[in-house]
Formats: structure tokens, sequence, C-alpha cells
């Protein structure tokens, strides 16, 4: 657990993402990989900033392969929103702030 | 909202982070607007984000991983008072001084510009390419080699990188082809003799990918003989493509000198550009060396001929 963002395993996954109360976003990611690495920081803003809006958890594919797996993930960081449980929207590709928020919008009411 | 710096940076690759630390050394307090994340090179620490091994960069005789290299010269750059902004420039005016720029509506003003936006991966051109990036068609080989262990795959490209990238993902393909568009590489030797020693990389000469197939994921290819014009298909899982690079020079447009490639026009022997007072380094204004020392090299040149313009302007 690093502050807001949840750490996905085999285990915690399907329970997390079908129990949360609001969206949840996944992050695949991999140590050993860049982009993961250099949009860590603009996934831990968010965590705080949309705080009760959506959650976001990591799942490492390097020690969770069977999840990455299911979800046919074949690129990393690979971000897959997850509503009741249902795999609702996948974004491939490490992206800045400004874009991740507008491709997040129809899951941020917009309530401020 | 309005900052101004004597100095602002546009790019953050071995050019721009140069030129930042030599700037930063000098007082000039720069403003690195250092690019947003991405899985293509076009992202902050540019294209040696996607690198493994760089075993040519002196002073690492043991060699050092591209991204670390880059992490180690922000931290070089940051120990001087450069400061970061991790964002894209999304709006420039050079018309008149200060020197404007925008990342989205937040305003930036300067009394200096160096431009070092990098260059960025040219990707085949194919409709089917963005359905299929993410499902085995992939720009970033140390991002997905991972996923392609005990598969079949094709590097697009004959230069270096394409030789770098087929090599990597030798860890994990059971078999990596590469296709080549003439009957000879571009790559350097060295790598040349590397590939052609590692029993599971072969060559497919004279031969162009004219359609990438699958649905959901990728599953093979089609190629045309570049020479008999015959086509051919072939059963592969993963496509990487390494066939060359465009610089980032979309924001300059109309604006900046540069060549119908998009390369940047420098004042020979300097890093001048068209308008007094912006330098470009790097890639951007580089289509025949590009290696990280070059683009440091003329980094630490913008530098230079930056602060000799500021101080001349007094």
């Amino acid at each position: 657990m690093a502050g807001n963002i949840a750490t996905l395993t085999s285990a915690n996954f399907d329970e997390t993402v079908r129990s949360a109360d609001t969206p949840v976003l996944v992050d695949f990611w991999a140590e050993w990989c860049g982009p993961c690495k250099a949009i860590a920081p603009v996934l831990n803003e968010l965590a705080t900033e949309q705080a009760g809006k959506l959650q976001i958890g990591k799942l490492n594919v390097d020690d969770h392969g069977d999840i990455a797996m299911r979800f046919n993930v074949m690129s990393i960081p690979t971000l897959i929103v997850f509503k009741n449980g249902e795999a609702v929207k996948r974004l491939v590709g490490a992206k800045g702030k400004g874009q991740l928020l507008q491709e997040l919008a129809e899951f941020l009411p917009a309530s401020r | 909202m309005s900052q101004h710096s004597k100095v602002l940076i546009i790019g953050s690759g071995p050019a721009g982070l140069t030129a930042a630390i030599y700037t930063a050394r000098a007082s000039l307090q720069p403003l690195v607007i250092e690019g947003e994340p991405s899985s293509t090179s076009d992202q902050p620490g540019g294209q040696l984000m996607l690198t493994t091994e760089v075993e040519n960069f002196p002073g690492f005789p043991e060699g050092i991983m591209g991204p670390e290299l880059m992490m180690r010269c922000r931290e070089q750059a940051a120990r001087f008072g450069a400061q970061f902004l991790t964002e894209k420039v999304t709006k420039i005016d050079f018309s008149a001084r200060p020197f404007q720029a925008w990342v989205r509506d937040q305003h930036y003003t300067a009394d200096s510009v160096i431009v070092s936006t990098g260059a960025q991966s040219l990707m085949l051109g194919l409709p089917e390419e963005q359905r299929l990036i993410g499902h085995g068609l992939s720009t970033c080989a140390t991002c997905d080699g991972f996923f392609f262990r005990n598969q079949e795959i094709i590097v697009v490209g004959g230069g270096d990188s394409a030789l770098e990238e087929a090599q990597f993902l030798t860890k994990f393909a059971s078999k990596v082809s590469i296709i080549v568009r003439r009957d000879t590489l571009r790559a350097s030797k060295i790598m040349q003799e590397r590939a052609h020693a590692n029993p599971k990389i072969s060559f497919v000469w004279n031969s162009q990918v004219t359609k990438i197939v699958g649905d959901a994921s990728v599953s093979g290819v089609e190629l045309r003989d570049t020479v008999t014009g015959a086509t051919s298909s072939m059963a592969v899982t993963g496509v990487f493509v390494a066939i060359g690079h465009r610089p980032n020079t979309d924001l300059f447009r109309g604006v900046l000198d540069m060549e119908d490639s998009g390369y940047l026009i420098t004042k020979p022997g300097s890093t001048y550009t068209n308008i007094a007072g912006v330098f470009a380094c790097g890639d951007v204004q580089d289509h025949t060396y590009r290696q990280a020392i070059t683009a440091a090299g003329s980094g630490c040149m913008a530098a230079i001929d930056c602060e000799r313009w500021l101080e001349a302007q007094h």
C-alpha cells in the first residue's frame, strides 16, 4: 500500500474490483518498465485528488501474471477501469495527467 | 498566472538535460518543461527511456541502463537549481520578447529558449495500427517483451535500434525475424555481428510489412517483396517497429526554420536558429549522428550559445 493506492494481487484482485463502491482504475505495471515508473507519480496525485470518486490499484504483472493474462494485457502500462467488477475502459500506454483526466472524465462526476 | 525564467528549455533528453546542467551552473535558473509520460520516446528523458543497456556513453565502462543515465542527468541539473515541469508545451509564440510558451492555460515567458524536443519513432502508417497497439503491436520492446515468452515475433527495421530490440526480445521470444526493406543493414558492425551470432534471430530481406493481421490481437503479418512484388504472409503474435524517427517539431512549424523532413535548421557550427535567442540542440536538429553523447554535446553548445547571447543583451 502506497498512500491511497491499493496493491492488488491474484488473491485480492476480484474482491477489490467487485466490492468497491467507486470505479477502480487498475494499473498493470512492472519494475522493469520505464513508462510505468513515469506515470507512478501521476497516479499517486490522482489517487489523492480523486479520493472518494475513483479508487486506484496497482497490479505487478511479474508477480501476478495470471490476472494480466486474464485481461489479455500484452503491453504495459495498461490501465483498466472496473465498474462493479466489469472492465469498462482500457487505456494502453503511458499518458500525462491532463490526457488521463480527459480519458477518465466519464468516471469522475464533476462535484467541485 | 504567468511564470518568467531567463532560460526555458523544452524537452529533457540528453541534449535538454545537458543544457539544463550548464545553464543551471551558470546561475541562469532554467525552467525545463520536460514533456509528459508516454510509451513512445516523446517523453521525459527521451529515447533512452525505452532502451536497456547503453554501452557507448563515455565514463561507464560497465554500461549503464538508459533510464538510469537520464535520471542521473536530471538529478545533476536539479542539484544546480534547474526547475522541472512534467508537462508538454502546447503552444509557443516566439514573435516577440520575452518569448512565450503555454501548457494548456498556464503561461510561461522567457528571455531565451532552448529547443531539445528530440525525435520519436516512426510507425508503419497502417490503418490497423491504432487498433492493435497494446495487442501484439508494441512501441516499447523493453516494456512489452515479457509478454511474448516462447512466441514468434518480428522486428521491422534494419538500423541499430531494430537490432538492439531484436537482441533484447530474444530473452523472451522463441524466434525473432527481422524484416528488412533492402538486402543490407544500416546498423553498426558490432550490432550486425551480434545479431548474426544469435541463433534466435533470422532476417527476412527485401521485405515490407503491408498489413498486420488480427482481430483481438496480432496473429500475423502480410509481407511484400520489395524486388519482385510477391506477397506472402507470416504467422507471428508480436510486431515491434524500429524503422526510424521523426523530429518532434510540430509545435514550431512556421516559426523555426526546418527541413522538409521537419528537422530544425541551425546555423552551421552553432545551435542558433533563425530567431535570435532561440537555440536548438539534440536530435531535433540532427539526423546524422543521433547519439546520446552528440545530443549531450550539442546541449552544452546550446547552453554556452545561450549564455553568451543573454550577456550580449545587456
